[in-house]
């Protein structure tokens, strides 16, 4: 270094050790050594132990027969089938629960939510007890309770309760009508698909006239006609081509209809409680977000309670909701792994449970089973970040 | 005058009107609160409807038709003078040893005993934040009582105390093992990968985040899975560390990724002004983590670390499907006991585990709270 004279001065040479940088790269190299040897010696360790226990490595088992069976298949699957075709049944059934869960919990977590801040101090307390008793208490004593203490203590196949049109309900699960659509029934579905097409059409369309004209159009209505009224009319008019494979109620066995097992009610009942009451919270915080000047500033342009609810309040609470519910989606997922305790035929249960008994080779299936829950949370958020950026504050 | 025809003057006082409706009091409350409109009253009347048909059932099972002592099933059962039976608290007044020791031997439990004492000790001083010496304090948390719990619990026959394996744990004792085991691993863990994820060496970043996203990503039980069946072909031949062991090992990963996160949160929520400080002062990076930074982040961050250990809590009834004897599965197998089969037991057997969970939960999300409140004051102005 020169000073402004242009006189040199010497500096100290720090020796190399204190130099930031060269130790910054020593400690790196350091940690990569450290988890360079951990990871060197479990797998050399595991290639002893795997040789040693004599059990194969690799793939290879993917297209080996299975031999089990498995009580609910959406997809064609036999006891000659091969374990990639049970890999796949699992992974349906997961994402069966999953998805049917998702939905029921949004809906049921965003009521309770609501109903938290209700005026009504009958109806914020008891969803606040609700919500207090089901977050405090693990989910699994949950699936337990619900499936052996009330499922599996209802009357068995003779006394099973009828259920008003036409349905059983006993221990071994709910039975319903099967619906069996004719071919004419395909002129009622090009009507619902063309009935929502139509109607995001309306809705783009009045948004635009809104914004342009400050008219507002009778969307909901209009919707409700396209999207139910039109199949609806269209189903009539064809005579409604449907006809219902009613469940029998035999001595031994009930024949016929669609079998929901009390296991997957079980599952996709608690889940929707446990999970709901967590939207629920995120739910109410979000709303608690919102500024009670906006709600003031609403009131006093006129807006009525309801307008300010749908137009200032929710569209501004949405995005404080949003992230943690990505967060509560993925949980419900996860959790429903818990269907291994009560016997739900799901990925684990299937690939983690049997699969990896008959095989014994459970670096191959443990690490499937981890690489499809990891696909699933890496595309879920990444869905959820999209929408994210669309809702996110505008900076000007 | 000229409007003397069309004045009208009143010359004495009209008579009081009614006071207003009340607007104070219980009646005023109640129509503020539940029937102020056609809506409102609606949704008053189906809540109360929901608190009738759940509420009375729930206390005539738990309370008003139990059965408080028995010795066996036939006390339990419906019999001609008492139809309804309601919980068979006998069961588990009967069992209760089980549930809290699991197979511990009967004339070791003293053991158990002294560890739950030392453990409430502990849990006591670190919660209570102005005791004194909570240094001291840290210190007994984290490594003197693990240490004596081990001796305590697993025997060591050189002072005396006899060999008990963890296969013989159970009930209470494994729970809270496992539970405890999770914090007081996940915290200096999880204080160690949030440095890490926020560190400026890109490698020990990298690996951080690597595993952070990684444990967040898969479930607990696949989590579980490895640790019981990759983990012994992981190390040595002779090793081959024992069920518990195991299951511990995947619980402290497990809970060590979630903690870094919580950490992280509030390493972040430190002003920035704090790290330029303590490095103008010439403090070096550990100094100014130590003495600085982290007392502030974890201070901030005591109500979510609190909000984790409940879910830790929760999670901890897994260990059930890698066949471990908890709180929860010795409940599993005490129900389907023959000696107590009645249409009544299972039932109570998870109100019970219900209740107790509940009892811990609940305890621990006001703690929780109240810690909130307390710092918050520190901000009001």
């Amino acid at each position: 270094m020169t000073t402004a004279s242009g006189v040199a001065t010497k500096i100290p040479k720090t020796p190399l050790i204190y130099n930031p940088k060269v130790r910054g790269i020593a400690y790196q190299a350091v940690l990569c050594i450290i988890i360079a040897f951990l990871a060197w010696s479990a797998v050399s360790n595991a290639v002893d132990n795997l040789a040693r226990a004599k059990i194969a490595s690799g793939f290879g088992f993917w297209d080996t027969t299975a031999g089990f069976d498995i009580s609910q298949t959406l997809i064609e699957y036999s006891t000659t089938s091969t374990y990639g075709r049970a890999f796949w049944v699992g992974l349906i059934n997961t994402l069966l629960v999953a998805g049917i869960g998702i939905v029921l919990a949004t809906i049921l977590g965003f009521i309770v939510g609501i109903a938290r801040l209700s005026k009504n101090w009958l109806v914020s307390r008891v969803a606040g007890c609700y919500v207090e008793i089901i977050r405090n208490l693990p989910l699994l004593l949950q699936l337990l309770f619900w499936y052996n203490a009330v499922l599996k203590a209802l009357p068995g196949i003779r006394e099973s309760i009828a259920i008003p049109g036409g349905g059983f309900l006993n221990n071994r699960g709910l039975f319903l009508p099967q619906p069996v659509f004719e071919p004419a029934a395909r002129f009622a579905l090009i009507a619902l698909l063309a009935g929502v097409l139509a109607a995001i059409g309306y809705r783009i369309w009045a948004k635009r006239r809104q914004s342009q004209t400050g008219q507002q159009s009778p969307v909901l209505w209009v919707t409700l006609g396209l999207v139910i009224a039109l199949p609806l009319a269209v189903l009539a008019l064809s005579g409604f081509p449907v006809q219902f494979n009613y469940p029998e109620a035999g001595r031994f066995n009930i024949r016929g209809g669609v079998e929901v097992l009390p296991e997957f009610a079980a599952l996709l009942f608690g889940l929707v409680t446990y999970t709901a009451a967590f939207i629920a919270e995120n739910v109410r915080a979000g709303i608690l977000a919102v500024a009670k000047g906006q709600t003031e500033a609403a009131y006093s342009l006129g807006l009525r309670p309801g307008p300010t609810l749908r137009l200032v309040v929710v569209p501004q609470a949405m995005r404080v909701i949003v992230p943690p519910l990505t967060n509560q989606y993925l949980n419900l997922t996860k959790n429903s792994t818990l269907a291994v305790a009560i016997g739900y035929p799901d990925l684990v249960q299937i690939f983690a449970g049997t699969v990896l008994n008959q095989t014994g080779q459970a670096v191959e299936v443990i690490a499937i089973t981890m690489a499809v829950y990891l696909t699933i949370s890496l595309v879920t958020s990444g869905l959820m970040n999209l929408y994210n950026r669309s809702v996110a504050v505008v900076e000007r | 005058m000229a409007n003397a025809a069309a004045a009208f003057v009143r010359t004495t006082p009209i008579p009081a009107m009614p006071p207003p409706r009340a607007l104070s009091g219980a009646l005023g409350w109640a129509r503020d609160n539940l029937f102020s409109s056609p809506l409102n009253i609606a949704l008053t009347v189906a809540s109360a409807l929901l608190v009738a048909w759940i509420v009375p059932p729930l206390a005539k099972f738990l309370i008003i038709d139990a059965v408080w002592d028995g010795a066996s099933r036939v006390d339990c059962l419906p019999r001609a003078e008492r139809p309804e039976v309601g919980a068979c608290w006998a069961f588990v007044i009967d069992r209760i040893n089980f549930f809290t020791y699991g197979f511990y031997p009967i004339e070791e439990r003293w053991r158990v005993d002294v560890f739950f004492a030392l453990l409430a000790f502990g849990v006591g001083w670190m919660a209570w934040l102005d005791a004194p010496r909570r240094d001291l304090g840290a210190f007994y948390f984290f490594i003197l009582m693990p240490l004596a719990s081990v001796v305590l619990l697993l025997g060591f026959p050189a002072i005396g105390l006899s060999r008990v394996s963890t296969s013989q744990w159970g009930g209470v004792l494994v729970t809270i093992v496992v539970a405890a085991v999770g914090i007081v691993a996940s915290l200096p863990l999880g204080v160690l990968l949030a440095l890490g994820r926020r560190s400026r060496m890109p490698a020990v970043r990298l690996f951080s985040v690597i595993f952070i996203e990684f444990v967040r990503g898969v479930p607990l039980i696949t989590v579980l899975f490895m640790a019981s069946v990759m983990l012994p072909l992981f190390v040595p031949d002779t090793w081959s560390p024992d069920k518990l062991l195991r299951a511990l090992v995947g619980v402290a990963l497990f809970s060590a990724a979630y903690m870094a996160e919580v950490v992280r949160a509030g390493l972040q929520a430190i002003p920035k002004g704090q790290y330029e400080a303590a490095m103008a002062v010439g403090l070096s990076y550990w100094q100014s983590m130590r003495q600085i930074v982290l007392p502030q982040a974890l201070r901030i961050t005591i109500p979510n670390i609190v909000n984790s250990t409940v879910a830790l809590f929760k999670d901890t009834t897994l260990v059930f499907v890698v066949g471990i004897f908890d709180f929860l599965r010795t409940i599993e197998a005490a129900r389907v006991d023959p000696n107590w089969a009645t249409p009544v037991t299972s039932t109570t057997g998870y109100a019970f585990a219900a209740i107790f969970y509940l009892i811990f939960c609940y305890g621990l999300s006001r703690y929780s709270r109240m810690v909130e409140a307390r710092l918050a004051a520190g901000d009001r102005r």
